[in-house]
């Protein structure tokens, strides 16, 4: 079997504001880390492989030359081959022109069953990705999975999480699944198999190694959303105190709640 | 083609330093004295604005324009199941209504099912123009790829320029399928919706987990695709039907799928009060059973996980699952309502990732006032009784 999980370098924190008077993003620090929604995935394929014999798990990331490190960290924890799509002419792209690139990367690596990714990025926080990527492949998906119940060659059963209650669905491979933090718990990269990725050099490719190589179809070309502005969110930090009588205060009570649409 | 370019006739070593804190998305590198612009760049222009002048450059060969007239109306998509149509469907028909008057533009109800005709009669009392009414036995549940066969033959047939749909667990794998297949625009989970002149939806979101907002357009695809969260917009009011139902026998789509639905199970209500939206959390100013009583009350009127102080658990009043705190949970809701919590701070350091804290205590004084948005002072066997009493006399209670 061949698998495949969908990782994403993002900020070690989100912690960013936005500079009143000049307009600016402000981080905190400029760190960078695994999304850790996408840990989960790396752990899924890895316990797939456990199950059926002879499947290999590739890793891909799009992003600048730094996002080789998440690739390490995913080779490490067990995945056996990585793949970096690093071009400028991605750059600047949205969800479809992400799903676009990632798609095609895909198909670089060619014959795959299954693939995964976690179930949103901590700094898109869009969860659409995913399921973009399976309907430019024409894959059958099935986002929020929360337990693999079975899988073989030909089918994968899974069980997936909505708000009330959990669907068992019976998907034809090949197929892209999203999973849910704690479907299994990630384990930790391992430094003695590191050492056997000492030599190991991740292939990085770019927008003409492509099937697709249309270059209108990525980055902001081929993003179909433009972010207008950038602004900071309305701060909820009014702090009011209500006294008096009786019927003013359960008034004011009322009418929170009522404004803020729980009653 | 566009893009930022470097002027490198402008660019002086000085210059380096400040670009490379401009940008948001560390996409300058500087490598053998030389600065570059890697993939991470997302063309967001603040080293064009606010860099050293003319050193970047925007770059940009204009595209063919789509004719945006050949695009209108405003589509809501209605999610539904046996329980009935979501109530987040509603919300977005009163959002769409809002946006139509605008721009002078019909609004839609598109529903896809089996036996679907009295939800139809439901939408068309909301005010909507016209309700598409998708019907095959074959569609009695979810299943993804037959609905997004039919939602792209209505896409295809009608071309409106918008279509919402709700930020639900199932919206937000179905949007994306539809969008990704008309190669267009998606926003997910947008805040505020507005629209301009030209039909371009504005689409104002979150990024960076909330830290920062974003107003996003899609200028040049149709049908432009938005996902809203349940309860971010108001329910409209029922008025006179006007609108028609148009029905389709769903001949000629493809219903075959890849995928098939075993089992369906209904999720157990555990206590977990971590992950609750909405949380009513009960202290010692309870003192007594009957209080706690009212207080359970409100959580079920209000949909909230009640949870208490540590002082409720060692007198035996509740299950210690539902106690926040240091020792006990740390908790994220939406709303939370304290009532009668002194607040101590093992207290406090459980409740403060909530996101809007109301607090109904006798004591101005306590220090649960300073990290509440909204104090009310009064006596809990009072304020309660009579909030409950004015809910029930309103019947405003929601019905989900």
């Amino acid at each position: 079997m061949k698998i495949a999980v969908c990782i994403k370098q993002v900020p070690a924190s989100t912690d960013v504001k936005v500079d009143p008077v000049t307009g600016v993003l402000i981080r905190s620090g400029t760190n960078n880390k695994m999304n850790p929604y996408d840990l989960y995935a790396v752990e899924t394929a890895l316990k797939i492989k456990a199950m059926i014999p002879n499947t290999k798990v590739y890793a891909i990331s799009m992003g600048p030359a730094q996002a080789k490190t998440i690739l390490n960290e995913a080779l490490w924890m067990g995945c056996d081959e990585a793949i970096l799509l690093s071009d400028r002419k991605f750059a600047g792209a949205d969800v479809l022109a992400t799903s676009q690139a990632l798609s095609q990367g895909l198909l670089y690596i060619g014959g795959l069953d299954l693939i995964i990714c976690g179930k949103q990025t901590i700094d898109g926080d869009t969860a659409q990705v995913g399921p973009e990527i399976a309907e430019l492949l024409a894959y059958p998906h099935a986002t929020y999975v929360n337990e693999i119940i079975s899988v073989n060659e030909k089918t994968l059963e899974v069980s997936t999480n909505y708000e009330n209650h959990h669907e068992i669905l019976a998907i034809s491979l090949p197929c892209l699944i999203t999973v849910e933090k704690d479907i299994y718990t990630p384990r930790l990269p391992s430094y003695k198999r590191g050492l056997d990725f000492k030599d190991y050099e991740i292939e990085v490719i770019s927008l003409k190694d492509l099937p697709d190589n249309d270059e209108h179809k990525y980055g902001l070309n081929g993003s179909p959303t433009q972010v207008e502005k950038i602004f900071s969110p309305d701060k909820n930090d009014k702090k009011e105190v209500v006294e008096g009588s009786i019927l003013h205060v359960v008034d004011t009570l009322f009418n929170e709640l009522k404004t803020k649409k729980y009653i | 083609m566009s893009r930022i370019k470097i002027n490198y006739d402008k660019l002086k070593k000085e210059h380096v330093e400040k670009l490379m804190n401009i940008c948001p998305f560390n996409a300058f590198e500087y490598e053998n004295e030389k600065l570059t612009i890697n993939s991470a760049c997302k063309v967001c222009k603040m080293c064009v604005k606010k860099g050293p002048e003319g050193v970047c450059e925007y770059e940009e060969i204009a595209k063919v324009q789509i004719d945006k007239s050949k695009w209108t109306g405003i589509a809501v998509y209605v999610e539904h199941d046996e329980g009935g149509i979501h109530p987040v469907s509603f919300e977005l028909i009163g959002k769409a209504i809002e946006l139509a008057k605008k721009t002078m533009q019909a609004v839609y109800a598109v529903i896809i099912g089996a036996d679907i005709e009295k939800k139809a009669n439901i939408l068309l009392t909301y005010g909507v123009d016209k309700v598409f009414v998708y019907k095959h036995e074959k569609l009695a549940h979810f299943n993804i790829e037959r609905y997004a066969n039919v939602f792209s033959d209505y896409i295809e047939t009608i071309k409106p320029s918008a279509i919402l749909i709700g930020a639900t667990a199932l919206g937000r794998s179905f949007a994306p399928k539809i969008a990704a297949r008309f190669k267009t625009g998606l926003t997910a989970d947008c805040t505020k919706l507005d629209i301009k002149e030209n039909t371009d939806l504005v689409q104002v979101r979150p990024a960076f987990g909330g830290n920062i907002m974003a107003s996003i357009v899609t200028s040049n695809n149709r049908p432009q695709l938005a996902t809203v969260r349940y309860k971010i917009f108001n329910k409209p009011q029922v008025v006179e039907p006007k609108g028609v139902i148009i029905e389709h026998n769903c001949q000629g789509i493809n219903l075959e799928s890849k995928i098939k639905h075993l089992k369906y199970i209904k999720k157990e209500r555990g206590i977990d009060i971590t992950e609750a939206e909405i949380i009513v959390s009960c202290g010692r100013g309870i003192k007594t059973k009957e209080n706690l009583r009212l207080a359970e009350e409100l959580a079920v009127i209000l949909g909230a996980e009640l949870a208490c102080t540590r002082p409720l658990i060692e007198n035996g009043w509740f299950d210690a699952r539902r106690q926040i705190g240091l020792s006990g949970r740390t908790v994220a809701p939406k709303l939370l309502i304290n009532l009668g919590i002194h607040g101590a701070v093992q207290y406090e350091a459980g409740i403060k990732n909530s996101e809007y804290i109301i607090s109904v205590n006798k004591d101005k004084t306590a220090p649960i006032m300073d990290v509440s948005h909204l104090g009310i002072i009064g006596d809990l066997n009072e304020v309660i009784p009579q909030l409950l009493q004015k809910i029930k006399a309103e019947g405003v209670i929601n019905g989900l």
